[in-house]
């Protein structure tokens, strides 16, 4: 694989770039937008996550990367409390949503996950119409107001970079659009409930390269308004859009830094020989 | 295998084939096996060609009962009274019908709902501790034997709830046989089919959906109603329908809770006559072989048959379809 060197090629900001670098130094200053402390995480008594601190900074990309097994995605669906519907899991530390423990006992997930949406690996539409894929977040918060429905479909298919292709098929089943279309709605479903924070298990690992060139370019846009948590396995990707990457091995969270710093310069061991592809 | 050991060494020199043990019981296996599926081919085919023979076409000199009675006496006639005297005799298929469908009709009413609410909650809601309970008691439903529900309908369902609640507090005739206990002992019957078809049906969507559901927000019955449930929905159909076959051809429970007179009525309260009913009713009795009344059996079992076999194809084409979605 490639040596350190090749990465750094990726993390210069693309044109237009400028904005993100200026974010960048504003970063370390803000407060963050979700903060973990001293979290470890269970499946059973089997151990997954030890003693995790970590903070994401609001309205930029933080990449999680690291080997399979590593606890990543775990991690990730730890933030909105995914992990919940799988049986004797257990979480110890702090998860801290804008300041608020999100495993205290009054906290109410259903209105957790409309703040922290997310979007997996496989898309996954409702063998339902387009529109009412959309449309399936804001309804089950009660609005039936069909030309306001309309109006969140429209601005969460334009924000995904889909209602030119879609506009005149709404109507279509979401199961006969292309894989790359797919994920593309799945991220607008997931917009149209106004989260916050928006994470993503590996959203473009199962697409080809203009797919996932197209998903890169939105998760751009996209962290103009939103704070996002990426999952991904593909160095070049967190390279090229994260602000931040977080390496994660055997359940521990190794090294955080800015991208580029990272990646050209790692402080730890570890984190050189996974980016420089000697393991992993 | 000696011979099969011999036999490897000489295609080692040739390719040809000869007569080899390993070969012949391969083959005789095989050849076993295919007459096994076979003989149930062929039950099913001499069954159709009985009701054929005895009911649409017989061999001559043997008359069919629709070479005796015509077709639009049987469909449109609303008497059925093959074993009257000749002068007050009718072949009319609609009372038999209407009874069936009554039967089949409170069946569904108790059925259906109550066996898609157990998969609901099986497949979405139960730990895996309470399915341990719950899915061994519906067996014990499904294998209790269907005469016991003719009785329990008979001697519990019609005196100590019907009679009190639609008699006594409404003032309604009710009869001892009635169409309303046997159609909800059926109901009881095939809650469990419904269940364990509806549960697997259920399962069979993807978790990734669930997830997806859960992550926009979703309460554990916006989930199962919003998102399983539809999407499993033409499979539901179809365990639908598997089970209402069940109830048309159901006959026992029928005939010991239910069954009387041929009424052409809707009246659940009122004794009625099934389809299948009439057959085991007829059949106690002596019947003169080679009689018109013997031959109203294979014309009745037909209807039967045709009904059934047309909506098991049915769910099973729409089953077949809806694995497609999500193979």
């Amino acid at each position: 694989m490639a040596l350190v060197k090749r990465f750094t090629q990726f993390v210069e900001p693309p044109s237009g770039g400028g904005a993100g670098g200026a974010s960048n130094g504003q970063q370390t200053n803000s407060i963050p937008k979700i903060e973990t402390r001293g979290m470890s995480f269970f499946y059973g008594t089997k151990q997954a996550l030890y003693d995790i601190n970590l903070q994401i900074q609001s309205r930029a990309v933080t990449a999680l990367i690291g080997p399979s097994g590593c606890g990543k995605s775990t991690y990730l669906r730890s933030l909105n409390r995914m992990n919940d519907i799988i049986e004797g899991t257990r979480v110890t530390g702090e998860v801290l949503l804008d300041g608020e423990d999100i495993y205290s006992r009054d906290v109410d997930v259903v209105s957790l996950r409309k703040r922290v949406g997310m979007v997996f690996q496989k898309s996954t539409p409702f063998p339902k119409s387009i529109f009412d894929n959309i449309a399936f977040g804001p309804r089950i918060t009660g609005l039936t107001k069909k030309s306001e429905l309309q109006n969140i479909v429209e601005r969460c298919l334009k924000q995904s970079a889909l209602w030119n292709e879609v506009k005149d098929r709404l109507k279509d089943s979401a199961m006969a659009l292309s894989g790359g279309q797919q994920q593309r709605l799945c991220i607008a479903r997931a917009l149209a409930t106004n989260p916050e924070v928006l994470l993503m298990d590996e959203p473009a690992s199962a697409l080809d390269p203009a797919s996932t060139a197209r998903i890169e370019d939105l998760i751009f846009e996209l962290k103009q308004n939103y704070t996002i948590v990426i999952v991904t396995h593909n160095m070049q990707q967190a390279a090229r859009i994260s602000e931040v990457t977080a390496f994660f091995c055997v359940g521990r969270l190794v090294e955080i830094g800015q991208t580029k710093q990272l990646f050209t310069n790692p402080t730890q061991k570890e984190t050189e020989d996974y980016i420089t592809g000697r393991f992993g | 295998m000696p011979s099969g050991g011999s036999n490897q060494a000489e295609a080692s020199s040739s390719l040809r084939r000869r007569f080899s043990w390993l070969r012949a019981r391969e083959q005789l296996i095989q050849s076993l096996l295919f007459c096994c599926s076979f003989l149930s081919i062929l039950t099913t085919l001499s069954i159709i060609y009985v009701l054929v023979t005895e009911s649409l076409i017989a061999i001559p000199p043997n008359t069919a009962f629709f070479q005796e009675v015509g077709l639009k006496e049987f469909f449109t006639e609303t008497r059925w009274t093959p074993q009257y005297d000749v002068a007050q005799r009718h072949y009319g298929i609609l009372p038999l019908v209407c009874g069936t469908m009554l039967i089949t009709g409170i069946s569904a009413v108790i059925g259906l709902p109550m066996g898609l609410l157990i998969a609901i909650y099986l497949s979405e809601y139960a730990s895996p501790k309470s399915r341990r309970w719950v899915k061994p008691a519906l067996e014990i439903l499904a294998g209790v034997p269907t005469v016991v529900y003719g009785y329990f309908a008979l001697r519990f369902l019609t005196p100590m709830v019907i009679i009190p609640f639609f008699h006594d507090w409404l003032g309604l005739t009710v009869l001892g046989k009635n169409a309303l206990s046997g159609g909800i002992v059926v109901g009881l019957m095939i809650i469990p089919m419904v269940a364990s078809l509806s549960e697997d049906v259920l399962r069979s969507v993807p978790n990734s959906l669930r997830e997806s559901g859960y992550a926009l927000g979703s309460t554990k019955f916006d989930v199962s109603a919003k998102i399983v449930v539809p999407a499993a929905l033409s499979g539901i159909f179809a365990s639908f329908l598997l089970a209402l076959s069940r109830s048309i051809g159901e006959t026992m429970a029928v005939a010991i809770a239910s069954a009387g007179f041929p009424n052409l009525t809707l009246n659940p309260l009122t004794q009625i006559q099934t389809m299948t009913a009439f057959i085991v009713d007829v059949t106690q009795g002596e019947v003169v072989s080679g009689s018109t009344l013997e031959k109203s059996l294979y014309a009745v079992a037909l209807v039967l048959f045709v009904t059934t076999m047309m909506m098991n194809l049915i769910s099973q084409w729409v089953l077949a379809r809806y694995r497609e979605v999500y193979q």
